[in-house]
């Protein structure tokens, strides 16, 4: 295809411009169906303020089944604030059917088209939706009649060139001779939407699919959606596009200085970090950490706690020197009890979202992630892991999430039932050593992506001054934690002090030889000294000597007159 | 009887169920209502804004305004007996 059919109007509802591609058709009609409470007329409404609102697209609003005002009532809660667009940007039409109303022979919808016309005009509106076009089908006698005001409302979109949005009930929610009309409305129209609502296992899950997009690809699947505080939010898988966004080098502190060694660093900002473990392992702990680190950096936080009470978090964190009242005083930190979230997994994570989007969190922890798996069904949980972590990473938020281990699936590490282990970047695994009658914490790095990460275990030390690790004693191919470790560390401690006092000793009598040695080389010396002397005094009593005895011959020759030549007969004679 | 009702019928130009409903409610004026009868008929497409303003969506519609109460009766008016009950006179 060179050239696209027809562009799209823009929905503004979260999740379903992406599903699209962008929208609805323009100029073109759209089918919504849905059962009772599927949020079809939410959808309509949203889509409609939406074009007033951001695309300057006014907008007209038939509706057969609930008058306008309770329709703008019912969404009051959403702060979308009709009120300011009504007559303006938005029209209503009452095209409700009061019930004294008596019918005797053949009618169409040919008034009511005329006088939408003169509005459209009037009010240059583009969109246009007919809620609840079922209400009006069921007053037409015949399937032909009613093929008839189809095509004839269809004609009429189509000759105004106006978006339409026309919603009925599913198939299951109206009567078989009106669904025969609906479903031979799903071949006219160039987009198709269901919605349904499902109770699995006692959770409610809503769901949206578009059936058909003529000329345009679309995401075929089901995809969760959420009716939360500011309307429709579908949830989509992020794109690999804005996946890839917002990959950083930055590195934040875990709160825990030795742990902040272990990983090089710290967690890289906008990374998903796993903490998984057995109840008490400290999980909650090592989280409230990271949530104290963060608020220190001046990083608003958010802190969704599934288990306990908020303020029973900040109090146990609070015996461990973990101190987050403060920052919850100065709105740093926004603590969640999510307990009083109930619903589906993807109720939670709209949740999430919002409440962490309404903080500009940076930083946030759900302790534990494995409750979406609890309160959904696991089918949709997995999916919803998977987003909360795109999600994060396209917001760069930094997300800690503990998950919780049972002792049965513990074994296979990472038999989390979100699979989220394989999705999260850093995954750090806290366990129990039970050995010589004490349960030790351990901690190690099961995984970190992109960081060189220390491969050795550690032993998670809580006291009131904090949370630190310790290196642990491997002695005969056990390891050491605990008492052991400490009595290992002290019998080092008392070795080391031996050694050092032998050191001291050997050193003070090698002193001492020092000295006798140093006394004797001195004496020594001395005698040395005096043989020297001694040794001059005999020399030179020898040459006095000599000269003695040559003096004494020369004499002897004077006197005896002798010549030169005859020296020595006397001498060798004598 | 001595009241004059007062109609007013709202069609969409010509049309097959417009026409019709023009000859059926002269057709019973004629022939059930014998005190005189003021028709007025509007044509939605010329003057769409008075079915806006009397909330008029399907044609053709019939608007009974006096005497008593106001009534609608919408369609081609092809049941004379359902028409004459609705108006209160069968």
């Amino acid at each position: 295809m060179k050239h696209k059919l027809y562009s799209k109007s823009l929905t503004g509802i979260k999740g379903f411009d992406e599903i699209t591609g962008g929208g609805l058709p323009r100029g073109r009609t759209t089918l919504l169906e849905g059962g009772p409470g599927s949020g079809k007329t939410m959808f309509a409404l949203q889509f409609l303020i939406n074009g007033a609102r951001a695309n300057d697209e006014p907008g007209i609003f038939v509706a057969f089944e609930e008058s306008p005002a309770r329709i703008v009532e019912n969404v009051g809660s959403f702060g979308w604030n009709v009120e300011e667009l009504l007559d303006k940007k938005l029209h209503f039409l009452d095209a409700r059917v009061s019930s004294d109303m008596v019918q005797c022979g053949e009618f169409d919808l040919s008034g009511m088209l005329a006088a939408l016309a003169a509005k459209t005009a009037h009010v240059g509106a583009r969109r246009i939706v007919f809620d609840a076009l079922d209400i009006f089908l069921a007053l037409l006698p015949d399937e032909a009649s009613r093929r008839r005001e189809v095509y004839r409302l269809h004609d009429w979109l189509l000759d105004q060139k106006l978006t339409g949005l026309i919603t009925t009930k599913g198939a299951e929610g109206i009567a078989p001779s009106i669904g025969e009309s609906l479903s031979f409305m799903q071949f006219m129209v160039d987009c198709s939407v269901v919605l349904n609502h499902r109770v699995n296992l006692g959770v409610s899950q809503r769901n949206l699919r578009v059936k058909k997009f003529r000329g345009s690809a679309f995401d075929e699947n089901e995809s969760p959606f959420v009716i939360g505080r500011s309307g429709f939010d579908v949830a989509t898988a992020c794109t690999v596009s804005r996946a890839n966004e917002n990959v950083t080098f930055e590195r934040v502190s875990t709160g825990v200085e030795r742990l902040d060694t272990m990983l090089g660093g710290g967690y890289y900002r906008g990374a998903s970090v796993l903490i998984t473990g057995f109840p008490g392992t400290a999980k909650t702990t090592i989280s409230g950490a990271f949530a104290e680190a963060a608020c220190l950096r001046g990083e608003h936080t958010m802190f969704f706690s599934f288990d306990s009470d908020g303020a029973e978090v900040i109090r146990n964190l609070t015996s461990v020197g973990i101190d987050l009242q403060t920052h919850v005083d100065s709105g740093m930190l926004r603590m969640v009890s999510a307990r009083s979230i109930s619903g589906s997994a993807e109720t939670l994570l709209v949740h999430i979202k919002t409440l962490a989007r309404e903080h500009e969190a940076r930083c946030v922890v759900i302790d534990p992630v494995s409750t979406l798996a609890k309160v959904g069904n696991e089918l949709t949980a997995h999916g919803v892991a998977e987003r909360l972590i795109d999600w994060s990473k396209a917001d760069g938020t930094t997300l800690v999430c503990t998950s919780l281990l049972d002792e049965m699936n513990g074994q296979l590490e990472g038999g989390t039932p979100l699979q989220i282990s394989t999705i999260a970047d850093t995954w750090i695994h806290l366990n129990y050593l039970v050995q010589a009658g004490e349960r030790n914490r351990g901690l190690s790095i099961v995984k970190s992506r992109g960081t060189a990460h220390s491969n050795q275990v550690r032993e998670l030390v809580l006291s009131d001054d904090g949370v630190t690790l310790a290196d642990i004693y491997t002695a005969g191919g056990e390891v050491l934690m605990g008492t052991m470790r400490w009595e290992k560390e002290s019998a080092e401690r008392a070795r080391h002090e031996i050694a050092e006092v032998a050191e001291e000793l050997q050193r003070v009598s090698l002193d001492a030889q020092e000295a006798v040695l140093e006394v004797r080389a001195k004496s020594l010396q001395t005698e040395l000294l005096a043989k020297q002397v001694e040794k001059q005094l005999l020399a030179r009593t020898k040459r006095s000597r000599e000269g003695e005895m040559t003096r004494g011959r020369s004499r002897l020759r004077e006197l005896r007159g002798a010549d030169e030549s005859h020296e020595l007969p006397e001498e060798q004679a004598s | 009887m001595n009241t004059t009702f007062q109609f007013r019928l709202f069609v969409a130009g010509d049309t097959q169920n417009s026409s019709q409903a023009v000859a059926n409610l002269n057709e019973i004026c004629e022939k059930h209502l014998s005190s005189d009868c003021e028709i007025e008929i509007v044509d939605v497409f010329l003057e769409p804004k008075r079915a806006l303003e009397d909330g008029v969506l399907m044609t053709p519609m019939l608007m009974k305004l006096g005497p008593g109460p106001s009534k609608r009766i919408v369609g081609t008016l092809s049941k004379t007996e359902t028409v004459l009950q609705a108006l209160g006179v069968g």
